[in-house]
């Protein structure tokens, strides 16, 4: 009588238990992009970019802006990596100034910064791992 | 026994309120005393540490000097304009203090960039355009290599320099330096931290209700 409870609870939860831990390791990696590329941010953008995202007047664009930050996703990588030097609009605002490329940074980096700006200030887009970002670098022009 | 401590506290009490609002903030620099005579007596005065006279051209390419500083509280910095570490910080901050006391007759702000050959007074409008300030209570000024730095070693007491193993060669720190209308120093604030600008507001409000009963 006893084991066949044991047995029933074991079958119920068994599934429940193995997705719940599969999530969780994604979760976990999520987490861990994000917690990271919080110190990254710190350390190599939140100068200019502001500890909240909005930047500062028009010298430096806010990271505020879902709908740039999601159609210019692709291309994310390469600034950050390489800098920027086009007119960019943001809000109908038109910032023309240099980002100062960061070549110090490896791949896993920006992936976890980018984790960490596409999933902050408003902004809710989710993983981007290391392969997309390697990818995404591949096509800078 | 009792009335005694009764009137031991009050005075405590009494004295603890007029002194918020009398306290004044300190003068800071070298001093020199110095002896004269009166009616007999020898007194000892203190000279002051005081920012020479300087001539700069602003982000409007117009020649400022000590001059148009006169008659007012000025906070003063060195930056510069293509500089991603501190000055973003510096200036952000800077922002809330020229927010606060905009269109103040009686305040200036003053920043001096250290990059002489980048940082031209066309680059310095630019600059200051982007950054949302209009006008000339917020002066940005190009000077001579020789003059800004030793103005700000001299007389503003900031350490900046050119070095060459810095990635971006020029080194300076973050100070807001708060000065009166003797042009004496009255406190020096980190431009990057938040809790000390908003001291130097509370400060340049102690200031200004000062100079106003100097005045009177």
């Amino acid at each position: 009588m006893r084991n066949r409870f044991i047995y029933i609870f074991l079958f119920l939860f068994i599934p429940v238990i193995t997705i719940q831990s599969c999530q969780n390791e994604d979760s976990i990696t999520y987490k861990r992009y994000f917690v990271n590329g919080k110190g990254l941010y710190e350390k190599n953008c939140q100068n200019c970019h502001g500890a909240d995202g909005k930047g500062l007047g028009t010298l430096y664009p806010p990271l505020t802006d879902s709908t740039y930050l999601i159609a210019n996703k692709q291309k994310l990588a390469c600034i950050i990596r390489n800098g920027q030097t086009e007119q960019i609009t943001i809000n109908n605002v038109v910032y023309q100034g240099k980002m100062p490329g960061n070549n110090n940074l490896a791949d896993i980096d920006i992936a976890q910064l980018i984790v960490y700006i596409t999933n902050s200030f408003g902004n809710k887009q989710g993983q981007y791992d290391q392969a997309e970002v390697a990818r995404d670098l591949a096509a800078c022009k | 026994m009792k009335k005694l401590l009764y009137i031991a506290l009050s005075i405590l009490v009494i004295q603890s309120c007029t002194n918020q609002s009398d306290t004044k903030l300190p003068i800071l620099g070298n001093r020199e005393p110095v002896e004269r005579t009166v009616d007999g007596k020898t007194v000892v005065d203190t000279i002051y540490q005081t920012i020479s006279p300087f001539s700069y051209f602003n982000q409007d390419s117009v020649i400022i000097t000590d001059k148009d500083f006169d008659g007012k509280i000025y906070v003063a910095d060195f930056f510069f304009t293509s500089c991603n570490t501190i000055c973003p910080i510096m200036h952000r901050n800077m922002l809330d203090v020229y927010k606060k006391f905009k269109d103040n007759p009686k305040v200036k702000l003053l920043s001096h960039t250290i990059d002489i050959k980048y940082d031209l007074p066309s680059r310095l409008k630019t600059y200051a355009t982007k950054l949302g300030v209009e006008g000339n209570q917020w002066e940005f000024v190009h000077g001579s290599r020789d003059s800004i730095f030793n103005i700000a070693a001299k007389n503003y007491l900031v350490s900046a320099f050119e070095d060459s193993s810095d990635p971006q060669g020029l080194v300076h720190q973050g100070w807001f330096i708060l000065v009166d209308t003797k042009k004496q120093l009255r406190g020096a604030y980190d431009g990057t931290k938040a809790d000390q600008v908003k001291q130097l507001i509370a400060d340049m409000d102690k200031l200004l209700r000062e100079e106003a009963a100097d005045e009177k």
